[in-house]
């Protein structure tokens, strides 16, 4: 198949609409912000040749996780690395709906919309996102996005700093922030226990009540 | 589409009624639409008198308590645990009855309300399990005997209840004496079996009742005399009534008749016979907040729930017991009780969840406010965990296995309404969970080094108390602490300057001072402002004539007194003003259901704000006494 807009340089609709809705969008504040914790699913670390499994997000508003705001898919591709298959339980002809690369592309696209992204260790999620849209001529992410492996870590307490890490996998926010953990290494159950420790850093955060929005980014 | 959480959601329900009743499909089409709800401790869901939601809650973690307004204070209607339902409207009412609040951390699962009600009308199982448990109760539990399976019963403050509808428990063994016996037989019997009262009966048949009053009135009277007869001076008719009476009834009896003991006839009259004797005593233990009878109920607890409702029973009790204004010695003597067996169980449950018998002997420690066992109302959790050395192959895997256990323990007194630290001073925190020579190099770094972190740790540090395991280690670990302490004044002195940062709070014109600014403006820190400074003198100057042992402030206090000749007076008072301190703070937290720290000025009574200046006063001295020993100037 072609993807015309690489030489006319003339993108297609649904990227236009993605990005003409950041002009449009309205500043808001922390409450009434929408956020899209998600996670992929990868066949590998390595960003520039690696593939997208799946992708999970789940959209949270102040304290709440709606099930029907939520989005699950497993992508088709012919790249498969078995080494990855005993992490993320993906098959290369399992039994789940998969959908084209680009149709995925899309409604992940629409999904997110203007909204702020939050991942744990985000960076990779988003390269290996942008370097897809790449492959399709397409521009990056425009969204903006919270890391929750940053975020944890303004909660320690300074006298612990001799504890402090660089880096907290996500099984070790979860077992400091007390996140039962279910469905690890799917890119939803991820996405979903993100979510739960993007809330309650939040809820830790503004122990004081006078949170803004702009303090998640400093 | 496949969705892996409505399918996690799905997964929780189904094993709770009434969703078992309902099939897979439909079951799903609830979770597609369901919400996942995160609520920090003391937030509040819904308000009383709010409108109904769209959508009615089950709890998945954590617990939500639901309360009302009854006369001038909250009463808690229900706490909601794990799979328990709560805001499904069921009348045809437009407003919330209660007011649902986290009781913990806790997540919710919020649930349409339309999609439900439209599966539960065509679904008999549901709609039957939900009037048959639910309907009802909600309105109003008080008017139903049994709660529902989803309402549990944990409402410990209903027990209060005059009309409370358990069966009364009462002895079956009476003692009986004929009427025709002399008083001195019937004196000793009376103390052979140490009761206070004899039931006179012929047959079987009760006559009449003696109690150490009856026997006590005859003395004081005069008329007793060696020939004087059990029936000369017996209380008779004697009031009975049937052994089915239940608690409230038997509480009314007594009252209605001034009286302290029923006897419990066959048939409820005195012409039958005797099957069992009930002293206003059952009735207190009945009401099961006596605290003996919570103690007991602490080490059976077979579960943290259980652990929960008998700790939130004992703050009940807290709060009726500085009302009627016992010591506060006395208070905190019995609260220590309970929370030692408090601490003792939620370790044996702690203990049980692990795969194996810990590897090493343990010591918990409790730190802070609870290791000088001043703490009585609900407060952060400060503790740490101290156990034996092993070799260093083995240490990382003995220290794996304390931090797990740690864990376990801090999640369980969570559960039971302490909050986790928020500088995170826990055992679980692999900093406070070390073998005894890693903690006797900590201190002896902390003692040697002296930091603002170190005289800040100190604080907390130094006063710990073992509360379960093996009191040699902490005991080593004094020791240690002991010698180090000898080597030099240096973490002293610097104490000594920390302890005197903050003044006592008068400001020049003898008014208190008041917080300047923030959330409590206007308010009284009586935690910082006095409290803790009295605390900090304490523990210096214990620390400087080597008492290691008590921790507790008052004591500490008394027992420098004690040595401390020239100073006695000043330091009897400041046992006293500290003892008068807690408690005034401790009532406040309980009126303003929160930790008593902040009071606001106008609220206090003339003579209130007199006895706390006269602890000022005390507290200036104190702090003279230091500056002067400590040369704190120089440092």
């Amino acid at each position: 198949m072609k993807w015309p807009w690489k030489h006319t340089k003339e993108y297609p609709e649904f990227w236009n609409t993605y990005v003409n809705a950041f002009a449009k969008a309205n500043p808001k504040s922390l409450t009434e912000s929408r956020f899209v914790s998600f996670d992929t699913e990868t066949t590998g670390l390595d960003v520039k040749n690696d593939k997208i499994l799946s992708i999970g997000a789940v959209a949270l508003q102040q304290n709440t996780i709606s099930v029907m705001d939520s989005f699950e898919l497993y992508i088709k591709q012919e790249q498969y690395n078995p080494e990855s298959a005993p992490i993320h339980g993906i098959l290369k002809h399992g039994e789940y709906k998969k959908v084209n690369e680009i149709d995925a592309i899309k409604r992940c696209l629409d999904f997110i919309g203007t909204d702020i992204l939050v991942g744990h260790h985000v960076g990779f999620d988003l390269a290996i996102i942008n370097n897809t849209l790449k492959r399709y001529g397409l521009g990056k992410l425009k969204n903006k996005a919270l890391d929750t492996g940053t975020l944890y870590k303004r909660l320690l307490h300074p006298v612990n700093y001799a504890l402090i890490k660089n880096v907290y996998t996500l099984d070790e926010l979860s077992e400091a922030l007390k996140i039962p953990v279910y469905d690890r290494h799917t890119a939803s159950g991820d996405a979903m226990i993100t979510a739960l420790a993007f809330i309650k850093i939040c809820t830790r955060l503004n122990s004081h009540g006078k949170l803004k929005l702009k303090d998640l980014f400093k | 589409m496949k969705n892996t959480i409505a399918y996690r959601i799905y997964d929780f329900l189904k094993q709770f009624p009434p969703f078992n009743f309902m099939s897979k499909k439909d079951l799903l089409e609830i979770c597609d639409l369901a919400q996942v709800i995160y609520l920090h401790k003391d937030q509040v869901l819904f308000n009383r008198d709010d409108d109904y939601g769209s959508h009615f809650y089950i709890v998945q973690q954590g617990a939500i308590k639901l309360s009302r307004p009854s006369h001038d204070r909250i009463k808690v209607v229900d706490i909601c645990d794990e799979g328990d339902l709560f805001g499904l409207r069921v009348t045809h009412e437009d407003m919330y009855r209660t007011t649902a609040t986290a009781n913990e951390e806790t997540i919710i699962y919020a649930l349409p309300m339309a999609t439900f009600s439209s599966f539960a009308a065509s679904n008999k199982a549901i709609s039957n399990y939900l009037i048959a448990s639910f309907a009802s109760n909600i309105k109003d539990p008080y008017t139903l005997e049994t709660s529902g399976q989803l309402l549990t019963d944990y409402n410990p403050d209903r027990a209060q209840n005059l009309f409370g509808i358990s069966q009364a428990r009462f002895s079956e063994k009476v003692i009986q004496i004929t009427p025709k016996a002399s008083i001195q037989k019937a004196a000793a019997l009376m103390k052979k079996h140490e009761i206070g009262c004899l039931v006179i009966a012929e047959e079987e048949i009760p006559i009449g009742i003696l109690t150490n009053r009856d026997l006590r009135n005859t003395i004081a009277s005069g008329n007793l005399k060696q020939e004087t007869l059990v029936k000369d001076i017996m209380s008779a008719p004697v009031i009975c009534t049937t052994p089915k009476v239940t608690v409230g009834q038997a509480q009314l009896l007594l009252l209605k008749n001034g009286i302290s003991h029923l006897v419990l006839t066959e048939d409820g009259t005195s012409a039958t016979k005797i099957k069992g004797i009930l002293s206003k005593h059952d009735i207190v233990v009945s009401f099961g907040n006596s605290p003996t009878e919570l103690i007991k109920e602490i080490k059976r607890a077979p579960k943290t729930k259980d652990l929960r409702h008998a700790w939130s029973k004992a703050n009940i009790l807290l709060s009726r017991y500085l009302n009627q204004n016992l010591p506060l010695s006395h208070i905190l003597n019995i609260f220590g009780e309970l929370k030692d067996a408090l601490i003792a169980r939620a370790m044996e449950l702690s203990l049980r969840k692990m795969a194996t018998p810990p590897p090493v002997p343990f010591v918990w420690l409790a730190l802070g406010s609870q290791g000088r066992k001043e703490q009585l109302l609900y407060t952060d959790q400060d503790n740490a965990l101290l156990y034996t050395d092993v070799s260093d192959d083995q240490n990382d895997q003995a220290k794996t296995y304390f931090l797990k256990l740690a864990n376990r323990m801090n999640k369980r007194l969570h559960k039971i309404g302490y909050d986790y630290c928020p500088a995170d001073m826990m055992a679980s925190n692999p900093l406070y969970c070390l073998s005894l020579s890693e903690w006797k190099a900590q201190f002896s770094e902390w003692i040697s080094y002296p930091s603002p972190k170190s005289i800040l740790l100190s604080g907390i540090f130094f006063d710990y108390t073992p509360f379960y395991g093996d009191q040699s280690l902490s005991n080593a670990l004094t020791e240690h602490i002991r010698e180090e302490l000898n080597k030099g004044p240096l973490l002293i002195r610097h104490m000594a300057k920390n302890a005197l940062r903050n003044p006592p709070p008068m400001s020049f014109f003898r008014q208190f001072l008041v917080e300047s600014n923030g959330d409590h403006k206007d308010f009284f820190d009586i935690k910082s402002r006095a409290i803790a400074p009295l605390i900090d003198a304490g523990r210096v100057l214990a620390l400087g004539q080597g008492m290691l042992t008590h921790k507790h402030t008052s004591t500490r206090f008394t027992q420098l007194a004690e040595i401390d000749t020239p100073n006695r007076e000043l330091f009897e008072s400041a046992s006293y003003a500290f003892k008068a301190l807690l408690k005034f703070r401790t009532k406040r937290g309980l009126a303003q259901n929160d930790n008593g720290r902040f009071i606001k000025l106008e609220e206090l009574t003339k003579i209130e704000k007199l006895k706390l200046k006269r602890c000022f006063k005390t507290l200036r001295d104190v702090q003279e006494v230091i500056r002067i020993r400590y040369q704190t100037q120089h440092i």
